[in-house]
């Protein structure tokens, strides 16, 4: 016999097993070997999440009491994915152009980017799912309670098992679920442990099947003759429950905000959903297929009394197949943990998306540009939603005291869950559905439901009195919660899922028909609907007076740095500029509030953006084009517009072209008076001392002495002028010879701290020496006279209170970056393209001394090392990027102790 | 319920044809299935007036049945539906 602590032994590998699986996933995703992370394989299986333990242990319980009835659940969601080319098809590319999060996303961002909506649907799917996750614990508690009645010194309290398997649950999301945040949430290590989850389960059920009609009843043929002899034998079926379940599990396979993460979030390739399309209703048929000889055998073999529910488990064990018992203990436990950790997931990321950011936005006044990383706002609040979500699901557990109350909870959910469909179908079929439409549906749908289903299912009588029951609130007959409008006998889900559609779809469609939509509304509306026709031609703002300064300063705290500024150079390239700041045209906008909508929400998205525009939205032009609902004209508009935005910004660019030509004219004239001066200043003395020195005779020693030193002085004035000249113009004509060596960065970065050093400068150099042991082959000397260029540059300029240089280091797998950020008042734009041309000095700084070789320098020397120099803008000061070549891969540990 | 696969060397109007009935067929795979699935309520119902009504193990073999059929032309259409779709599978924004 197993005994409680074998199966608690095995239950601990699997799950370090599985750990280790999700592990490796993550590892080969982030090295961008995804293969067969992402095949089609992988995306069917992880759809098996639809399969819970409520499902796994509960068909055969389900089958043993209403016989065929079962079916119902696994064939709506055959007959929706067979169906695939309508609906899903539709709903994935929907997800994938507009960067949806979750399902609250869907619904708020097709209804005009409304927080409100994603509030209500967020908070409706915390409230359906916490029960379900219940069950799931419940679940498996039960599947241990089976082995632990059998073993004397088994932890007797149900309620600790439970306490622990959510515990190991939030710990295992919480590391693979919000380990970062992606641009395109999707979880590979996740994904990956949940298909072979799914198999786990499946070969399970399969093992207990085959042994079942094979090892017990001895084969198909007996098997048909004991389900004709079983108390199930006759086919009774109940039509209206027949339809309503099969038309339920249907929806519920979309709306579910787990199956929704899987189906449309986590999907890397629209073509998945073809193989899918056949291959998960297999996996579902053969989940089923032995579920009603499982059913038949237990109610034959097994004593009178023993939970149906759990036959998968106690048949093999009553023929003492131990094995095999545990092979279905770990499939129950796959299916409860997988279902868990998704839904989780995802009930997070709506309750981070839609709750927590819309409160952190407004606590925070003009709060899209102030800095600091929202990121870490964002991941904290879904690991405290991810553990707020499974203790609120272990206290429901504990308080509904685990009792067959329970069970009921899957339709119960199922139903609420549908109340999600008008306004999901509407909004991808319907332009004319609105906010309020689908608000005012939701609302009530979720009353009725709430009223005529979950209150009275939740325990007889726990929070509804059986008065209450019979004759309704205050008498009030007609309000009964099983018999609205008198209408009564007709069974509870079938009774709740027809009133509460019936009126939400209603409502839904009356309002969107008298109502009058945003300009927002009507934009994201038009896009939903002709996704294939018009893929991302919409455009949700118009080029208003926005610095891209401040765009990229928002985007880098939600994106990442180097994700951000990646992002920004690319679109600065494809206009054909270059640097880190694009022209700020509507698409660029557009496209903005998409990736940063794959972080945080389209609604939150759209307010951050709001911000920083200043709420000018949407255009008259964009306006018109939603309400002329004929093709042919958009078309030919929008290709003019196309046509205009482009001849705009060819001038754009020969206007900037010009300027900067004009600009390095002057400035060279500027050059020539000023070489001219520089090197007339020295001359003059020179020649003047010189002059005295030759015709004084008689002159004190410490005279001649003071004017040799004025002479001296002067003439290496002049030297190191020429040197730079020189120099520069050997580094130009590429004639300079290099000598590479060996060094550590590090080791270059303390020699030119060490260089710059002098007693007047107040200026504090922050560094994290952790990063920069990296081992490079380059000119040491060279190298550090660009650090030193940059250090000194800190301290002439920097204009802070208490200056401040931050020397960042990055090992990029294109070769290691170093960012020198400054906490002055930085350069201005204008200046931004020029600073690096010859002879350019900001201001009038000649105090500062040198005649503005510097950085022209230091470009050149880095572009001979095969780096480059460039200036960083929206960091806070002045920031300069030093680009470095891909490093020689040595461990840099061995060198640098 | 699929058409005849376009022949060799037919014109591209003859394909984009087949193709436009070949997604007319994926939009009709679901609703014929419903009606499979909700066939027998006609004649399995609690009350059903047939004097001798039907039974779990031969219901059972229906529902399995059709549930066979539905897969193989699922995965019958599914093949040639991927293959045109080709244009909008790795659809999406770019990644910078």
């Amino acid at each position: 016999m197993l005994t409680f602590n074998t199966l608690a032994l095995a239950c601990g590998l699997y799950v370090a097993a599985l750990f280790l699986i999700a592990f490796m996933a993550e590892r080969r995703a982030e090295r961008g070997r995804l293969g067969i992370l992402r095949s089609p394989l992988v995306y069917t299986l992880s759809l098996s999440i639809y399969c819970t333990a409520w499902t796994f242990y509960g068909a055969v319980g389900y089958a043993a009491r209403s016989g065929l009835e079962f079916v119902t659940i696994y064939l709506g969601p055959t007959l929706m994915i067979v169906g695939w080319w309508a609906m899903l098809r539709k709903l994935v590319r929907i997800g994938r152009t507009q960067r949806i999060t979750s399902i609250a996303d869907l619904i708020s961002s097709r209804y005009g980017k409304s927080t409100s909506l994603g509030v209500l649907v967020t908070v409706l799917a915390v409230v359906f799912t916490t029960p379900y996750i219940a069950l799931q614990l419940q679940s498996v508690t039960l599947s241990f309670s089976v082995f632990a009645e059998s073993t004397p010194d088994a932890p007797g309290d149900a309620r600790a098992t439970a306490l622990w398997v959510a515990a190991g649950l939030a710990v295992f999301t919480i590391l693979f679920g919000t380990r970062n945040l992606d641009i395109d949430e999707r979880h590979h290590g996740i994904v990956t442990a949940i298909a072979v989850e799914a198999v786990v389960k499946l070969v399970a059920i399969l093992a207990v099947g085959v042994f079942v009609v094979w090892g017990v009843a001895g084969g198909p043929s007996e098997v048909f003759r004991m389900t004709e002899a079983s108390p199930i034998a006759r086919w009774q079926m109940d039509q209206s429950r027949w339809l309503t379940l099969t038309f339920l599990s249907a929806v519920a396979f979309v709306c579910l905000p787990r199956m929704f993460q899987v189906l449309v979030v986590e999907n890397s390739d629209e073509r998945h959903l073809a193989t899918a399309s056949w291959a998960f209703p297999l996996y579902l048929f053969l989940m089923s297929l032995f579920v009603i000889p499982i059913a038949v055998v237990g109610l034959a073999v097994l004593p009178e009394g023993s939970n149906p529910d759990l036959y998968v488990l106690t048949v093999p064990l009553a023929f003492d197949q131990d094995a095999l018992a545990m092979l279905v203990f770990l499939g129950g436990f796959s299916s409860a943990t997988s279902m868990v950790i998704v839904a989780s997931i995802a009930l997070a990321t709506m309750v981070s998306n839609h709750i927590v950011m819309p409160i952190w936005l407004s606590a925070r006044r003009g709060g899209a540009t102030v800095s600091g990383d929202v990121r870490n706002v964002v991941l904290r609040s879904r690991r405290i939603a991810i553990v707020g979500v499974l203790a609120l699901a272990y206290l429901y557990y504990a308080m509904s005291g685990g009792g067959a109350a329970l069970a009921a909870i899957g339709l119960i959910a199922f139903v609420g869950v549908a109340q999600i469909l008008p306004a999901l179908l509407g909004g991808i079929f319907w332009r004319g559905a609105t906010r309020t439409g689908a608000a005012g549906g939701l609302i009530a749908g979720f009353a009725i439901w709430a009223w005529t289903l979950l209150v009275p299912g939740i325990g007889e009588g726990a929070l509804m009195s059986q008065t209450l029951l019979a004759e309704g609130p205050f008498g009030i007959g007609w309000l009964r919660p099983q018999a609205l409008f008198g209408i009564g006998g007709i069974d509870p889900v079938v009774h709740s899922a027809l009133w509460s559609l019936a009126v939400n779809t209603l409502l839904f469609a009356g309002l969107s028909l008298v109502g009058l939509p945003g300009a927002v509304e009507r934009l994201q509306g038009a896009e939903f609907v002709d996704i294939f026709r018009y893929s991302g031609n919409a455009r949700g703002w118009s080029p208003a007076t926005v610095e891209a300064e401040d765009l990229l300063m928002m985007s880098q705290r939600i994106l990442g740095a180097s994700e951000a500024q990646a992002l920004f150079q690319a679109a600065a390239r494809g206009q054909g500029k270059e640097g880190y700041l694009p022209d700020t045209t509507s698409e660029f906008l557009e496209r903005l509030e998409r990736e940063l909508a794959g972080s945080v929400g389209a609604a939150t998205a759209h307010a951050m953006m709001g911000q920083i525009t200043g709420g000018t939205a949407v255009s008259v032009e964009d306006l018109m084009r939603v309400a002329d609902e004929t093709a042919q004209i958009m078309e030919y508009s929008s290709r003019l517009e196309a046509k205009s935005e482009e001849l705009g910004r060819t001038a754009r660019q020969l206007r900037e072209a010009n300027e900067k030509l004009t600009a390095l004219s002057v400035q060279k004239d500027a050059f020539l008076s000023q070489i001219s001066h520089e090197l007339r200043t020295p001359m003059t003395s020179i020649r003047a001392f010189s002059e005295i020195l030759r015709d004084g005779g008689d002159m004190a020693p410490e005279t001649r002495a003071r004017y040799s030193t004025i002479i001296h002085d002067e003439a290496r004035r002049l030297t190191r002028l020429l040197d730079d000249l020189l120099d520069l113009s050997v580094l130009e004509s590429g004639q300079v010879t290099l000598h590479r060596q060996i060094a550590i960065l590090g080791d270059i970065l303390d020699h030119a701290v060490a260089a710059t050093e002098n007693a007047d400068s107040r200026l504090r150099i922050l560094r994290t020496t952790g990063d920069e042991r990296l081992v490079l082959h380059t000119d040491t000397d060279r190298l550090s006279q660009v650090f030193i260029n940059l250090i000194s540059n800190a301290q002439k300029y920097c204009d802070a209170e208490q200056p401040e240089l931050r020397i960042a280091v990055r090992d990029d797998p294109e070769g290691p970056i170093l960012d020198f950020i400054d906490n002055g008042s930085g350069i201005p734009k204008e200046n931004q393209s020029i600073i690096f041309e010859k002879f350019f000095r900001v201001g009038d700084t000649r105090a500062a001394g040198g005649a503005g070789l510097g950085l022209a320098i230091c470009r050149e020397i880095t572009a001979r090392l095969g780096g480059q120099l460039s200036y960083l803008p929206g960091q806070g000061g002045a920031a300069f990027r030093v680009a470095l070549p891909p490093r020689l891969r040595q461990p840099a540990q061995g060198a640098a102790e | 319920m699929m058409g005849q696969p376009p022949r060799d060397g037919a014109p591209p109007e003859g394909l984009a044809y087949r193709r436009r009935r070949l997604t007319d067929a994926a939009r009709l795979l679901p609703m014929v299935g419903a009606f499979a699935v909700f066939l027998p309520v006609l004649w399995a119902g609690r009350d059903s007036p047939t004097p001798d009504p039907a039974g779990t193990a031969a219901g059972g073999l229906y529902v399995f049945g059709v549930w066979t059929l539905l897969i193989l032309a699922a995965a019958a259409l599914s093949r040639p539906l991927a293959r045109g779709d080709g244009s909008g599978a790795g659809h999406g924004p770019d990644r910078p």
